[in-house]
């Protein structure tokens, strides 16, 4: 993997664990009164293996490696809806982003956080490399990727019939566009990866 | 009226027909458009996603290149990278040392532009004035506004209309002579960038929008934002596939509907580089 | 020559244990004008305090000092003691060896010179003391209730049944406030109206209660004993003397959709109403908004009805004084308003109330339940008059909401919201309750048991979670919430949803309060004195409060602090005089240069702007004066005269200066 969160990852207790969640989400788990406002509003919680509102518990119990290791936290589309409606003002969406951050940091585990996690990746990369997102360039990273890592021949041919549809109207752009201070991108993923150049 | 001008990515890629539109409605409305020289990309949710400091430091560097070109405001027409760069102004407003830390990062002081959405750009041009430059009603145009999750929430970071009942698309919808339809899912969201990992939950949660637009007696969804757009547009023949229904929902960018009254053609809008509904 | 005694006391182990009462004895007898000095195991006891007086008279001592524990404690013993010995009371202090000494020191020595120490410095402010004498204020013996619910009526009662007149002021048209509207009360499920009504006949038949209805208080001057209030009445534009409450005006009054207040918009009135048939007075108003001919002079219907001539187009508001020597605020509460709010306080706009008829609030439902409400007691939506079959309760709409901005609980809404359910049951026999809560909050007697028989026995759905939000498809209302126990989110179809909505203060109370220098909290409720010792009483004397305005609470707990208030205001009104310590502020008046910044400090108004005029009416000189009824002794004024004017009784500058320059 390319990226890497803080290196205060190493040596993590529970507590330890609960304040690094809190300075990357900027919240307090601690004013959370589990009322449920967040599981209610959230459009993804019925398919969720745990609801919001218990990942939110289980930081607060610093049971955190049941929150990293669970599908939900890649289940989140990021609407940010329990965010807006939380009577307690916690930035649940901001837990689950810094879950995320940590989980990447130590390896996926199921299908479906691979699969996003390797877009998100093939989308960082392709940014890395010309300043700006290459669409055709990170879809293909993300397709061979995916089945390399996956086996998985659906994502191959996903999407594939659209294709045509896109280039009739436009819409592919093979060549993409590249910034001119590509160098300086590069050293800003460098010094967020772990403050070395 | 001049207005810096972040495309971001999709803009500039598959989604450039918002951009044809955009330049076209708001050259009609006297708005020059100077686009951000070298600008990267936001970083989007790949980047909130994975790693929270480039989630910052990516929109930290446009911010300083706005200010190093003397922009302003800055108008970003996708709703996630308004969001991304209103989030960062934000942070770094309120914590120096994380601001200190920026500007290090992308070797120049991060200014503090502000940032509007599409939206917010038409309101700066003025209700009255957009009013008064129609040529072209659009009467029997029946528009469900679609805000999505990232132009109103988390309110304390967008800063925009309410989050729970916004009414500013509404009011330039009907300004332009056309009758936005009270409908149920305006702000629920439509499955964002889950469109390539995770097909599923954009069909499940945009074929309910599109539903309720339907029941709801609209004929086409207004939207602000190029991921929307791909979602409830692109998406919406493999929608019915799955799920057995026809809608035939025109989607329009807002800049569409502007344009159209404004007497602009559908071509000129590059309406017709779109794939559902009616696209001439 | 001063001829100062000291007592030092052991308080048995707590004083003595750390400090050396006899070596300090024996260093404070040394101080000059130090007559004798002895020590005692329990001075506040009846043998101490006999030993103080007979030193008093054996030594003729003109000034004593206890050295003991905190003067929070026993400061008037002593100086009753004093006292009783022929000594002026404020010739004695008290030197706090055991708070500021024994009880945060270890060190034995050290300990002891501090204690010598405060007794040095309080035998020198002994010496600068002046003779005091109370202060007596004369007392109008009638107090003053504003506000007519429960609390207020309470309150009257009890101050009109021990003697004293009792002039209540209420805001509506007739008295019964909140409680008038409910339909049943917990947890006995008694009628409301059946219980307070001839409470409110005692109140309107009282030959000691003067009762002034849609009336506000407009203006209040003076201090503790004597208030003088002027009370607006608001026209009526019905002659209540001559009105006979026969009802013709109202039933041939033309204009009847208007939305009834008492009704809370589920219902409507005419022009002319009576607010409710069991008013108090009972008799109607003319809402001058609507009425066809205060608008625009056409119509006269009800005039020409009225048998008794009673109607007069041409009424104006009266402003009226009433003198009072105390006034109980019992201005009770209104219920948060749910949909969009401008300011710090937000609204709920993902419930959709106000925009889907079928949303409503908890009051509203009252009026639904009440049997003479305006569906006769039947439950339907207000949308299309049907009965609901599913019915959902949501608690906590503003309360415990940091984000809303409100962030207590309101106490009452737990209990009535199992009232409705079981109330909503026993109406719609096939009917199913939904209630979302957080959690319940049930500690009153009998009120547990209420919550769980809605459950175990009239099958109320309890799902702990709140709600998300909700949306109107088909004529349903979706509700999507939480069921944080199962673990899952949950989606309702509800025909009616009921929001418990936060309890308030009732509108217009911060302003009134300023006009009696009450205080306010930060979310409007009226401030006690102290939340624990004094939760009727406030910080301006004379002033008092009960009910729901100091805090959400149901109503066994109002009438219990209405009757508390009642009791301090007996006290205040049982003598035909006030007496109020005289450690308050004191302006040489010759002195006084009149530039009233000492006027612009005073934060309890007791500064006035005075002239001081010869025989024969030219004025001399103005100056600051001290009210001696409203003065509390803060200092402010003090601080800040410039000329070194103004000085507390009690704690002179001379007496200051004498203690620091005593340890120098």
């Amino acid at each position: 993997m390319d990226f890497h969160v803080d290196n205060l990852i190493q040596a993590i207790m529970p507590g330890d664990s609960i304040s690094l969640l809190e300075s990357l989400a900027q919240t307090r788990v601690a004013d959370c009164y589990q009322c449920g406002k967040c599981t209610a509003g959230c459009p993804r919680s019925a398919r969720m293996d745990k609801k919001p509102n218990q990942i939110v518990r289980m930081v607060q119990m610093g049971e955190v490696d049941a929150a990293l290791k669970s599908e939900a936290i890649w289940q989140c589309v990021s609407c940010e809806t329990c965010t807006a409606r939380c009577p307690k003002s916690v930035d649940c969406a901001a837990i689950m982003d810094a879950l995320r951050q940590v989980s990447f940091e130590r390896g996926v585990t199921s299908k479906q956080q691979a699969a996003v996690v390797l877009f998100q990746k093939a989308f960082l990369d392709s940014v890395r490399r010309n300043g700006r997102v290459n669409e055709v360039e990170m879809i293909a990273q993300y397709k061979l990727e995916g089945f390399a890592a996956m086996r998985r021949l659906d994502l191959l041919f996903d999407g594939a019939m659209l294709a045509p549809r896109l280039q009739m109207h436009h819409k592919l752009h093979i060549i993409g566009e590249k910034v001119r201070d590509r160098d300086l991108v590069r050293r800003i993923f460098a010094r967020c990866k772990d403050g070395k150049e | 009226m001049n207005l810096g001008y972040y495309p971001g990515c999709s803009l500039h890629g598959s989604s450039d027909d918002y951009q044809q539109s955009l330049k076209a409605c708001l050259g009609a409305l006297g708005v020059s458009l100077k686009e951000l020289d070298d600008w990267i990309c936001c970083g989007a949710t790949a980047a909130h996603t994975l790693n929270r400091k480039l989630s910052i430091a990516l929109p930290a560097r446009n911010l300083a290149l706005a200010a190093r070109q003397g922009c302003d405001e800055l108008l970003a027409p996708c709703s996630m990278c308004s969001l991304q760069l209103k989030k960062a102004r934000k942070a770094m407003a309120e914590d120096l040392a994380l601001s200190a830390e920026m500007a290090t990062i992308v070797e120049a002081k991060p200014g503090g532009a502000r940032v509007l959405n599409l939206i917010e750009a038409l309101e700066r041009v003025g209700l009255e004035t957009i009013k008064t430059a129609v040529k072209t009603p659009l009467k029997d145009f029946k528009v469900a506004c679609y805000y999505g999750c990232l132009l109103t929430r988390p309110p304390k970071v967008a800063e925009f209309d309410d989050c729970e009942q916004p009414e500013s698309m509404e009011r330039i919808v009907s300004a332009l002579g056309a009758t936005p339809v009270a409908w149920n899912y305006k702000t629920e969201c439509c499955g964002a960038g889950m469109t390539m990992a995770s097909e599923e939950t954009v069909l499940e949660l945009s074929h309910k929008i599109l539903a309720d637009a339907a029941a709801h007696g609209a004929q086409s969804i207004a939207v602000a934002c190029p991921m929307c757009h791909v979602n409830l547009d692109m998406k919406q023949s493999a929608i019915e596939a799955r799920y057995g229904s026809r809608y035939g929902m025109t989607i329009y960018y807002l800049c569409d509907l502007v344009g159209l009254a404004l007497g602009l053609t559908p071509r000129a809008l590059g309406i017709n580089r779109h794939f559902a509904g009616r696209t001439a | 020559m001063s001829r100062i005694g000291v007592f030092v006391c052991w308080c048995g182990e707590n004083i003595a244990r750390v400090v050396d009462v006899d070596r300090v004895v024996e260093e404070v007898a040394k101080l000059p004008g130090v007559r004798c000095a002895v020590n005692y195991k329990y001075m506040c006891s009846e043998p101490g305090q006999t030993m103080i007086r007979e030193r008093i008279a054996a030594e003729k001592l003109d000034g004593v000092v206890v050295a003991s524990c905190s003067p929070h404690m026993h400061l008037k013993t002593f100086r009753k003691a004093a006292q009783a010995a022929g000594l002026n009371p404020y010739l004695l202090e008290v030197a706090n060896i055991r708070e500021q000494c024994s009880w945060v020191h270890s060190d034995r020595n050290q300990a002891t010179e501090k204690a010598i120490e405060l007794i040095r410095i309080s035998v020198a402010k002994v010496k600068n003391n002046h003779a005091l004498e109370p202060i007596k204020v004369p007392v109008t013996r009638r107090a003053m209730v504003v506000g007519g619910g429960v609390a207020g009526i309470q309150a009257a009662l009890d101050i009109a049944d021990a003697g004293y007149e009792v002039v209540m002021v209420e805001r509506e048209p007739s008295i019964g406030g909140k409680m008038a509207g409910l339909s049943e009360t917990f947890p006995t499920l008694d009628c409301s109206q059946c219980i307070l009504t001839p409470r409110m006949v005692d109140v309107g038949q009282h030959p000691r209660i003067k009762l002034y209805t849609y009336s506000e208080v407009e203006a209040v001057e003076g201090f503790v004993g004597n208030f003088e209030v002027t009370v607006r009445q608001k026209a009526r534009y019905v002659d209540i003397t001559k009105c006979t409450g026969c009802g013709e005006c109202s039933k041939a009054c033309p204009l009847k959709k208007n939305k009834s207040e008492f009704d809370f918009g589920m219902g409507t009135r005419p022009a002319i109403y009576m607010p409710f048939p069991q008013a108090v007075p009972a008799r109607p108003v003319i809402d001058k908004n609507v009425c066809a001919m205060l608008t625009r002079g056409k119509c006269g219907v009800c005039a020409k009805k009225c048998a008794a001539g009673a109607i007069n187009y041409k009424d104006e508001d009266k402003l009226v004084k009433e003198k009072v020597g105390a006034v109980v605020l019992a201005t009770g509460y209104k219920l948060y308003s749910i949909g969009k709010q401008a300011g710090p306080i937000a609204g709920y706009g993902e419930y959709g109330y106000g925009k889907y008829k079928d949303v409503i609030d908890s009051l509203q439902f009252e009026r639904l339940l009440s049997a003479s409400g305006p569906t006769s007691g039947k439950v339907k939506r207000p949308s299309d008059g049907a009965t609901p079959k599913n019915v959902v309760f949501i608690s906590c709409v503003g309360s415990r909401d940091n984000a809303k901005g409100l962030t207590y609980c309101s106490k009452i809404c737990c209990m009535y919201t199992a009232k409705h359910t079981m109330l909503y049951k026993h109406k719609v026999h096939d009917g199913q309750a939904h209630v979302f809560y957080m959690d319940i909050r049930s500690a009153g007697k009998n009120y547990d048991e209420f919550v769980r028989r809605a459950i175990e026995q009239d099958g109320a759905k309890y799902y702990r979670g709140r709600v998300s939000k909700i949306t109107e498809q088909d004529g349903k209302l979706i509700v999507r919430g939480a069921d944080t126990l199962a673990g899952e989110p949950v989606t309702i179809e509800a025909d009616l949803v009921v929001l418990a909505a936060a309890m308030r203060p009732a509108d217009g109370v911060t302003e009134l309060a300023q006009k009696l220098n009450v205080g306010c909290d930060q979310f409007g409720f009226l401030m006690e004195s102290h939340p624990k010792l004094r939760p009727v009483e406030t910080n301006t004397a004379g002033v008092y409060i009960c009910g729901a305005a100091q805090a959400p609470k149901d109503i066994p707990e109002s009438v219990a602090q209405a009757s508390a208030a009642a009791s301090k205001v007996q006290i205040t009104l049982s003598a035909a005089e006030l007496t109020r310590e005289p450690e308050i502020a004191r302006i040489d008046e010759k002195l006084c240069a009149a530039c009233f910044r000492c006027y612009e400090a005073c934060p309890y108004h007791a500064i006035e702007k005075a002239e001081v005029r010869n025989r024969k009416g030219e004025l001399v000189k103005r100056t600051a004066r001290v009210n001696p009824g409203l003065c509390m002794g803060c200092g402010t004024c003090v601080s800040v005269c410039p000329s070194k004017n103004a000085d507390i009784e009690g704690f002179t500058e001379q007496e200051t200066y004498a203690m620091i320059e005593s340890l120098i």
